[in-house]
């Protein structure tokens, strides 16, 4: 191919297609950069003031421009953790009924379900939250946690029915969804032989299912996992309508909290002032970082697990 | 097929020419009277088919925003711009932006106490402390001495607040800072604060979701609001010492009593206004107009609507519970609209 000049292998449809697909797969990173740009440059004023200090103050105050990201980068980590650690134990459950235990027509239908779920915008999931978790919370789940288990710092303290649990119920029940659909598309496409060899080895079904089917998959599984993360993080209005926006840092899930989405969305339009509205873009330049952290951490973990796998197979 | 499609697109084109020959002018801003500014706009163009207003409620800040920038012909906002705002218009447009206010508003206390239904009366102490944090329950003698007859339970009170940035949140702020110092000096005034105590619910309807859901909650929302939705909300004790009522009447007394002393610019605040039966958590929203607008037909066109506003204009606001402006107000705006060039 190297032979020829690129303007002659141009006429060749294959070459074609490849410069066109090659220019859409570099907008996607072109959009990425320029996003990133923008936050950039637009939250130059608050970069300059605040520097480092950004991330540990804890004041958000408009009226003396002081600003401060560390309540909400709390708030963003802790509901997404509730969220994740809510979701996780449930959402691979149930993709390994769906995919292993399940006859094919119920996991057909209740896939059909789940992708209904998925679909619910978010608004509807903060309703939702608002009418029916945060009774809830109040009645039912706050006195069966606190009265036996007070002690502990997780679990102390009044509750108002809003609070970093509720905001990180709601999460997880938006992010089930992802989980489920994709494990299950994974554990579905384990192939048969594994299986089949584990069943001839004398396993049981559980212990062929649990033992080597589910990690076979492993992969597509975690990476169901960091997608609902990904969720998790950047959810906004479900958010901001259960989390009692209150910018505190405190140990106890009851407690009212914010993230860094929620404030965006609440305080963006009505913010005048030039380092009020960039310190708010520079929040998004936060929440951007974080991601991308996370997401290398997944990929990290993913490479190193495989790489694990891999050497213990040989 | 291809002539069909050709057709339309002339007939698109020509339509949208004919529609667009008469005058456009664009405004943004304030979202609490956009229902009136709506009504308003709606019947001067009827009246005056050739001159269209188009407004986006898009919040008093990007109001202020889009008229400094020169996106928009006029803005709208709850709160008046503070000298650097003006500063800043006169550096970008190289002239003076005026305020003109349209209508009243007024924010009310709500609350949920267990057992209470009867109308709390609130005095200017009990509101600022329990916001700061310091009176923390129903049963304080702040709050109990102005409600005798009531039983008060002794439980914790719930603050709620505002999340996102308001004009409501503005005003609530601008009363409690005139009439506590501690609460001037630890929080001030603005569309957002650093709120020392309290949940926060976005909009009107998340503070009124938040307080009915919360057993023990009180919470502040526009009086409209309370009104159309048939909240209960308690009485606030004036400067004069009367435990008033917030309603149409009282809201246009707050402003009749603060005309004397207004500005020439009519940036005024006229919470905890002077006179007996002025409510006091009362404001005005404004209309903001640049002073020198170069399209001959736009200025005309902004000039007449004023006018009719003043006049005309404010006969539909009862229908749609916004107070009128007083007789003193309306005399002295109707003076400052030849300051339009």
């Amino acid at each position: 191919m190297g032979s020829r000049s690129f303007l002659s292998r141009l006429r060749e449809g294959d070459e074609i297609a490849r410069l066109i697909t090659l220019i859409f797969a570099a907008m996607v990173v072109l959009i990425t950069l320029l996003l990133v740009y923008e936050l950039w440059v637009n939250s130059t004023l608050a970069r300059h003031k605040f520097g480092l200090s950004f991330f540990v103050t804890r004041v958000w105050d408009p009226v003396t421009d002081e600003y401060g990201a560390l309540p909400f980068i709390y708030g963003t980590l802790v509901t997404s953790a509730v969220a994740l650690f809510l979701a996780v134990p449930l959402g691979i459950g149930a993709s390994i009924f769906l995919a292993e235990l399940a006859p094919p027509r119920i996991s057909d239908t209740l896939q059909f379900f789940i992708d209904l779920l998925a679909a619910v915008p978010s608004v509807i999931y903060g309703l939702l939250g608002i009418f029916i978790v945060v009774p809830l919370m109040r009645t039912v789940i706050y006195p069966a946690l606190n009265k036996p288990l007070g002690f502990l710092p997780i679990f102390k303290g009044p509750s108002y029915g809003v609070g970093f649990l509720t905001a990180g119920i709601v999460l997880a029940i938006m992010v089930i969804p992802y989980i489920i659909s994709v494990s299950r598309e994974v554990l579905l496409s384990v192939p048969r032989d594994q299986r089949e060899a584990a069943l001839a080895l004398g396993s049981t079904r559980w212990e062929s299912t649990w033992k080597v089917v589910v990690p076979f998959a492993k992969t597509g599984i975690m990476g169901s996992i960091f997608l609902a993360l990904a969720r998790a993080l950047g959810e906004t209005m479900a958010v901001t309508m259960v989390i009692g926006n209150t910018p505190t840092i405190s140990a106890s899930l009851f407690s009212p909290g914010d993230s860094i989405a929620s404030v965006i969305a609440n305080q963006f339009t009505e913010a005048t002032g030039d380092l009020y509205l960039q310190s708010l873009i520079g929040l998004g330049l936060v929440l951007f970082l974080l991601t991308f952290v996370i997401n290398g951490l997944a990929r990290l973990l993913i490479i190193v697990t495989t790489e694990k796998g891999s050497k213990v197979s040989n | 097929m291809k002539r069909a499609a050709l057709l339309l697109a002339a007939i698109v084109a020509l339509g949208t020419a004919v529609w667009a020959q008469g005058l456009l002018i664009n405004g943004a801003g304030a979202t609490f009277p956009y229902p009136i500014y709506s009504k308003w706009f709606d019947v001067y163009h009827q009246k005056n088919s050739s001159i269209q207003f188009n407004y986006q409620s898009v919040g008093s800040g990007a109001g202020i925003k889009q008229v400094t920038e020169g996106t928009v012909d006029f803005g709208a906002s709850d709160g008046p711009m503070n000298d650097a705002q003006l500063k800043e218009f006169q550096a970008k447009r190289g002239c003076e932006i005026l305020h003109f206010p349209t209508v009243l508003g007024a924010v009310v206390p709500t609350y949920n106490v267990q057992g209470v239904t009867a109308s709390l009366n609130f005095t200017p102490e009990a509101l600022a402390g329990i916001y700061l944090g310091k009176i923390t329950k129903w049963n304080d003698p702040a709050i109990a001495g102005a409600n005798k007859g009531v039983s008060l339970p002794a439980q914790d009170i719930v603050v709620i607040h505002r999340s996102d940035g308001s004009g409501t949140t503005y005003i609530w702020t601008d009363y409690l800072s005139k009439v506590s110092d501690e609460w001037k000096s630890k929080v001030n005034r603005n569309t957002s604060v650093n709120w020392p105590v309290g949940l926060g619910g976005k909009g009107n309807e998340g503070v009124t979701g938040l307080v009915k859901q919360t057993p023990n909650a009180i919470g502040y929302v526009e009086l409209i609001y309370a009104v159309q939705n048939k909240i209960p909300y308690g009485t606030v004790k004036n400067a004069a010492g009367s435990f008033i009522k917030a309603d149409l009447a009282s809201v246009t007394a707050a402003a009749a009593g603060a005309a004397k002393e207004m500005p020439a610019d009519f940036r005024v605040s006229i919470t905890n206004a002077p006179g007996k039966t002025a409510y006091p958590i009362s404001s005005f929203t404004w209309l903001l107009i640049p002073s020198k607008i170069q399209d001959a037909a736009k200025r005309d066109a902004i000039k007449g609507f004023l006018k009719w506003m003043l006049t005309e204009g404010q006969s539909y606001n009862e229908a749609l519970s916004y107070a009128k402006l007083p007789k003193e107000v309306v005399d002295k705006e109707l003076h400052a609209i030849s300051k339009v060039q």
